[in-house]
C-alpha cells in the first residue's frame, strides 16, 4: 500500500516582487515532486539560497505574499484521505498546524518570548491550542513531555536568555512536538550550533521520532547531520530536486555531478589531501540559466544541457537523478 | 623561534545582569598562546567558551581585564588601533553582515586604502584592489558598483578576505568564518587560508567549532572550554589522539559524512553556560565521565604530555 | 531623479505630492495678493462666494481666498521651522547618545524622557501664554521644535544602538574609519528614512498644534494662519450665522494638507525602508 503522507506534485512557489514598477520573480521552488513516507526521516540538502526554506513554507502551507504557489499542489494524507492544502480554510490550517504538522522555522530558537519564563510560554501554547485548562494540568503535560524527551525540568523556570543556544533550540523542538504531530518539519535546526550541541539536537530529533513514530522532514546543508539521521535525502539545486535516494546511496554512489561535488568536498579526519569545492557560485533564482541550472558549474556539461532541463531518470528503485549524463529523463514522477 | 602574536595571561571578566548584581563570569581565564609567522592556528570549542571574546580583545574591540598582547615584539598600547589593524585584520562569521547592505561593497576597499594611505591615485587603488581580489579568485570587475545582496555568501566571504588583505596584514583573525556558509563553500574558504599561508606567508587565527576543517588546514590548535585552554598542540596530536575528556567529546561529536559511522550512545549537554562558568574546580566536571573528587574542588594544573599541553587531573602526576 | 521617478510610480506618493504642489502654488499666490492680510475692512463684509470674491469674504472684511493663501504660507513656515529644527536636534542627540553610550547616553536620555513624560500640551499652552507678546512665526516654530524632538531622538538612538552591534561596524573600523566616517557612511543610510518620515509627521503635528493654540486664542491673531482663520470664524459664530464658506475654507485646506503629508510620509518611509531597499537592489 502507498505509504505517502506528504506529497507535492510539480510544485512551483515563486516570490513575486513588485518594486516600484519593476517586477522580479524569484523561482525559489520549481517543479518539485516529493513523496514523503510515513515514519521516515527525509533530509533535504543544498547550498544556501537554493530554495530549501521556501519549499518547507509551501509544505506547511505557510505561504504568504510575496511568496505564491503558482503551480502544482501539496497534499497531506489525513486519516487515509488525500487533502489538497490549497482547499483548506485558514481555520482548518490552524487546526492542522502542530497537531498534524509542526514546523520549526529557521532561527526559531531566537523567537522564544524573552520576557516570559519557559513555563509561561508552554502554558500559553497549551491554552491556545487545547483551550483553557487549569494551570496544573497544562504544567503536568509540559513536564511529562520534557521528561519523555530527556530534557531537565528545571529549564521550565528559566528565561530564554539564561539557556544556551542549544538548549533553546531543543526547547523549541519540544514545544513543536508537544501535541504529537504526525509530521515534524525542521529548517536548519542545527546550523550555527556547535558540534556538541548539534549532536544533542539530533539526539532529540531521533528521540522524538522513536517516541511518536512520526515523519520528520529535515533541512540542513550539513551533510554530516544527514548521514547521521536521514533515511532518504533529496538534493536541491536552484529550486529543483536534482537527485533523491536512500542516504546510503547518496553517500555511497552519488550520481548527479552536483551531489558528487557535495560529497567529495567534505573533509575527513586523518586525510589532509587537498579537496576541491564546487567551482563558481549558485545562480540567482531571479535569473536562472537555461537548460540544466547546474550547467555553468558542471564539469561534464554537454550542448543539450544548455538547452533543455533534464527530467528524472530512475537509475535504481528509489534512486532518481535529473541529469543528461545518467539518462533520458523519462520518469517525471516522485518515487 | 619568533612569534608573530603572543597572548599572555589574558583575562576578561564580564559582569552579568544589572550594575548591582554580583554575578561575574570569567569569559577568558588566564589564557596564553602564540601564533608563528605563516601558520594557521585554530581556536576551537563550543559556543560561549570565550573564543570570540579573545578575538575581540586581540582586535581591540574590547579591553582585557588583565594580560598582555604582543604583536611582532610590540606590546599593545591602549587605544592605538591603527598600527594594530594594519598588521592584524579580521573577517567575520556572517558574510551578509560583514558589509552594510545599503552601500556598494567596493566603498570599503577604497576607504581602507584611503584611511591607511596605501594608494596615491585612483588608478593605483583599483590596481591594488584588483590584485587582492585576484588572490581570492575574483576581480575588480566582479565587484564594481555592486551591493552585498548581489553576491552569494561564499563570494562575500572571499570579498571580505580580500578587503582584509589590502593592508598586507601578517595575521588575519577569522571568527567562525565558515559556520554560516554551507559545506561546499566551506572548502573554498579554508583552501584560501591555505593558499594565503603558503603563498603570501599570512598567519590565520582560525576560530571554529568545525574540527574537520581545522584538521584539514591548521598547523596547531587550542581547545577552549569555558574560558580555559584545556588542550593545545599540533592538530595531528590533538585531534587524532585527543587526551582531554572534553576534546574527546568534541571529536566524537563531529558528524562524519559516512553512513556507517553514525553516532552511538547519548551525550550530556550543559543546561546553562553560567553554571559551568561558575564551577569551582574543573569546569568540565559536570559532564566529564572521568570526574573525580578533586576535580570538583580545585582547578586542574596545566601539564605537558608528549608535546601537548593538557589541563586535566588525568594527566598530572599523582593520578596518571 | 531616478529616486523621484520611482517614488512617483507609487500612487500614494503621487497623490500626496500633487496635493502638496497645489497647496504650495496656492501659498505662492499670496505674493500677488491685492490686499494686505493684516488690514481689515478692505472688502465688504460677509459676502458669499462670487465672481468677485471667489471664496467669499469674512466678518472682518477680508477676502477669504487671498487671506487663505497667506494662511497656508504661514502655517507651512511654522511647520517647516518646527520640523527641521527638531529633526536636527533629534539626529544629533540620538546619534551622540547611541554611539557614545554610557554617561552621555544616560544624561541625554534622561533629558528627552523628561520631555516625554510631562503633559506636553499643557506646558506648551502655558509657555505660549507667557511669551504671547513675542510669538511670531519663528518663535512659535522654535517653541514647537523644542518639544518635538524627544521621541524621535529615542528612535534614532535605538537604531544606532542596534547598528553599532552589526558586524559591518567592525568592518568599517578595521578599514580605518573614524567615528565621523562611521556615522556618516554606515549609519546615515539607516537614519535618513527615519528623518524623512518623522519630518513629515512632525510637520503635521506642528500644524495641528498651531491650529489648537490659535483656536484657544493664544497666538497673535493678526497673523493669518490656518489656525487664526478658524479662530475668527468660530469667534464670529460663522456656522450659526450660515457663513459656511468662512469655516469651510480653512477646514478643507487643513484636511488636504494633513492627507497629503500622510500619504507622503507613508510612501517615503516604505521606499526608504532598508529592507525594501535591499530587495530593490539588483531588480534593475
Ligand atoms: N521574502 C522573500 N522575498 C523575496 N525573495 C525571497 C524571500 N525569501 C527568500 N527569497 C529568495 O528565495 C530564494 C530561496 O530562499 P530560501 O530561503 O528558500 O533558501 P534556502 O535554501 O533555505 O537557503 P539557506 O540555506 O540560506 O536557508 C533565495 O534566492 C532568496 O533570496
Ligand atoms: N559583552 C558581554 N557582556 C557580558 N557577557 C559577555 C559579553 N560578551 C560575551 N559574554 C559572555 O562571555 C562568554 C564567552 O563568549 P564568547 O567569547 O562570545 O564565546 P564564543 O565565541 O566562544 O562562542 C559567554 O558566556 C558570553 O555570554
Ligand atoms: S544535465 Fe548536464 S549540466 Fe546538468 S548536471 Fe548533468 S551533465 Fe551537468
Ligand atoms: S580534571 Fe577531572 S573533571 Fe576535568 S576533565 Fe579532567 S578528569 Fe574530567
Ligand atoms: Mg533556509
Ligand atoms: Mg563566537
Amino acid at each position: 500500500m502507498d505509504n505517502t503522507i506528504l506529497r507535492t506534485t510539480a510544485l512551483q512557489a515563486f516570490y513575486q516582487l513588485d518594486l516600484y514598477g519593476k517586477s522580479k520573480v524569484v523561482k525559489a521552488v520549481n517543479e518539485v515532486d516529493l513523496a514523503i513516507q510515513a515514519d521516515e526521516i527525509y533530509g533535504i540538502a543544498g547550498e544556501s539560497g537554493c530554495g530549501k526554506s521556501t519549499l518547507l513554507k509551501a509544505l506547511v502551507a505557510a505561504v504568504e505574499p510575496p511568496l505564491r504557489v503558482v503551480g502544482g499542489k501539496v497534499t497531506y494524507r489525513i486519516d487515509g484521505k488525500e487533502v489538497d492544502v490549497s482547499t483548506l480554510s485558514p481555520e482548518q490550517k490552524r487546526a492542522l498546524r502542530l497537531s498534524y504538522i509542526a514546523y520549526v522555522p529557521q532561527g526559531s530558537m531566537s523567537v522564544l518570548n524573552p520576557v516570559a519564563r519557559i513555563r509561561d510560554t508552554y502554558r500559553d501554547f497549551i491554552e491556545s491550542h487545547l483551550g483553557r485548562q487549569r494551570h496544573q494540568e497544562a504544567f503536568a503535560l509540559a513536564q511529562d513531555h520534557l521528561t519523555d524527551l530527556g530534557l531537565p525540568l528545571k529549564i521550565l523556570d528559566a528565561y530564554p536568555h539564561q539557556l544556551s543556544g542549544g538548549m533553546r533550540q531543543r526547547v523549541t523542538i519540544a514545544l513543536a512536538t508537544l501535541l504529537k504531530p504526525r509530521i515534524l518539519i525542521g529548517d536548519e535546526p542545527t546550523t550555527a550550533l556547535d558540534v556538541v550541541v548539534q549532536r544533542g539536537v539530533v539526539q532529540l530529533l531521533k528521540e522524538v521520532q522513536a517516541r511518536l513514530k512520526n515523519t520528520i522532514v529535515l533541512v540542513t546543508h550539513d551533510m554530516g547531520v544527514h548521514a547521521n539521521i536521514a533515511d532518504r535525502i533529496g538534493i536541491m539545486y536552484a529550486g529543483r530536486i536534482v537527485e533523491e535516494a536512500a542516504t546510503e546511496k547518496i553517500f555511497g554512489a552519488p550520481a548527479h555531478p552536483y551531489t558528487q561535488y557535495l560529497i567529495s568536498s567534505l573533509p575527513k579526519f586523518g586525510d589532509k589531501t587537498p579537496r576541491e569545492s564546487v567551482p563558481g557560485s549558485p545562480p540567482s533564482l531571479a535569473n536562472l540559466p537555461g537548460g540544466c541550472p547546474f550547467h555553468p558549474r558542471c564539469p561534464h556539461v554537454q550542448t543539450r544541457c544548455k538547452e533543455k532541463m533534464p527530467g528524472f531518470t530512475q537509475i535504481e528503485k528509489n534512486h532518481r537523478v535529473a541529469c543528461w549524463l545518467v539518462g533520458e529523463g523519462e520518469h517525471g514522477q516522485a518515487a | 623561534m619568533d612569534k608573530l602574536l603572543e597572548v599572555e595571561n589574558l583575562t576578561k571578566v564580564f559582569a552579568l545582569g544589572s550594575v548591582l548584581s554580583k554575578l561575574r563570569i570569567t569569559a577568558v581565564d588566564n589564557v596564553s598562546f602564540f601564533i608563528k609567522p605563516a601558520e594557521i592556528f585554530a581556536l576551537a570549542g563550543e559556543s560561549g567558551c570565550g573564543k570570540s571574546t579573545t578575538a575581540r580583545i586581540i582586535l581591540g574591540f574590547e579591553h582585557a581585564t588583565a594580560g598582555t598582547i604582543t604583536h611582532s615584539g610590540k606590546k599593545e598600547a591602549k587605544n592605538e588601533r591603527v598600527w594594530f589593524t594594519e598588521g592584524i585584520q579580521a573577517i567575520f562569521q556572517d558574510p551578509f553582515g560583514t558589509f552594510n547592505p545599503l552601500r556598494p561593497v567596493e566603498r570599503y576597499f577604497f576607504e581602507t586604502l584611503r584611511n591607511y594611505k596605501l594608494a596615491s591615485s585612483p588608478a593605483e587603488a583599483v590596481r591594488r584592489i584588483d590584485a587582492k581580489l585576484h588572490a581570492v579568485g575574483l576581480s575588480y570587475e566582479d565587484l564594481a558598483g555592486k551591493y552585498p545582496s548581489e553576491f552569494s555568501g561564499g563570494q562575500l566571504q572571499r570579498i571580505s578576505i580580500a578587503r582584509a588583505l589590502l593592508t598586507d596584514p601578517q595575521l588575519i583573525v577569522a571568527d567562525e568564518p565558515v559556520s554560516m556558509v554551507d559545506a561546499s563553500l566551506r572548502m573554498s574558504i579554508v583552501n584560501l587560508f591555505k593558499k594565503l599561508r603558503d603563498e603570501l606567508g599570512v598567519s590565520v587565527l582560525y576560530i571554529t567549532h568545525d574540527l574537520a576543517t581545522a584538521y584539514y588546514v591548521c598547523d596547531r590548535i587550542a581547545i577552549m572550554f569555558r574560558g580555559d585552554i584545556v588542550e593545545m598542540g599540533t592538530v595531528e596530536e590533538v585531534l587524532m589522539n585527543p587526551r582531554h575528556p572534553y576534546t574527546q567529546l568534541l571529536r566524537a561529536s563531529i558528524p562524519e559524512a559516512d553512513t556507517t559511522h553514525r553516532w552511538q550512545g547519548e551525550i550530556r549537554l550543559a543546561d546553562t553556560e553560567q553554571d559551568e562558568y561558575l564551577r569551582q574546580g574543573c569546569r568540565f566536571a559536570g559532564r566529564c565521565p572521568h570526574a573525580m573528587e578533586i576535580c570538583r574542588s580545585t582547578p586542574p594544573p596545566t601539564v605537558q604530555v608528549e608535546g601537548v599541553q593538557v589541563r586535566c587531573y588525568l594527566y598530572s602526576e599523582p593520578f596518571s | 531623479m531616478k529616486l523621484f521617478r520611482d517614488l512617483l510610480r507609487d500612487y500614494r506618493f503621487a497623490l500626496g505630492f500633487w496635493a502638496l504642489c497645489l497647496l504650495l502654488f496656492f501659498a505662492a499666490l499670496s505674493f500677488g495678493s491685492p490686499y494686505d492680510p493684516t488690514v481689515w475692512g478692505e472688502v465688504p463684509r460677509d459676502q458669499r462666494p462670487s465672481a468677485e470674491y471667489w471664496l467669499g469674504t469674512d466678518s472682518n472684511g477680508q477676502d477669504i481666498f487671498w487671506l487663505a493663501t497667506f494662511a497656508v504660507r504661514n502655517s507651512l513656515i511654522i511647520a517647516l521651522i518646527a520640523g527641521v529644527v527638531s529633526r536636527i536636534v533629534a539626529v544629533v542627540v540620538g546619534m551622540v547618545a547611541g554611539y557614545r553610550g554610557h554617561t552621555t547616553d544616560r544624561a541625554l536620555m534622561f533629558f528627552s524622557d523628561s520631555l516625554l513624560v510631562i503633559p506636553l500640551f499643557l506646558v506648551i499652552v502655558m509657555l505660549a501664554m507667557l511669551i504671547r507678546s513675542s510669538l511670531n512665526l519663528v518663535t512659535l516654530g522654535l517653541l514647537l521644535a523644542f518639544f518635538g524632538w524627544a521621541w524621535d531622538a529615542r528612535l534614532i538612538r535605538s537604531q544606532i544602538l542596534s547598528l553599532r552591534e552589526r558586524e559591518f561596524t567592525q568592518t568599517s573600523i578595521l578599514s580605518g574609519a573614524n567615528t565621523l566616517g562611521l556615522v556618516f557612511n554606515e549609519y546615515m543610510p539607516y537614519i535618513t528614512p527615519l528623518v524623512f518620515s518623522t519630518l513629515i509627521n512632525n510637520m503635521a503635528w506642528a500644524i495641528g498644534l498651531e491650529i489648537t493654540l490659535a483656536i484657544l486664542g493664544l497666538l497673535d491673531l493678526s497673523i493669518p494662519t490656518l489656525g487664526t482663520m478658524l479662530y475668527w470664524a468660530i469667534n464670529y459664530q460663522a456656522i450659526l450665522l450660515g457663513r459656511w464658506w468662512w469655516l469651510m475654507t480653512p477646514i478643507t485646506i487643513s484636511l488636504l494638507l494633513f492627507v497629503a503629508l500622510y500619504w507622503l510620509s507613508v510612501s517615503i518611509s516604505v521606499y526608504l525602508d532598508p529592507r525594501t531597499r535591499v530587495q530593490r537592489i539588483g531588480a534593475g
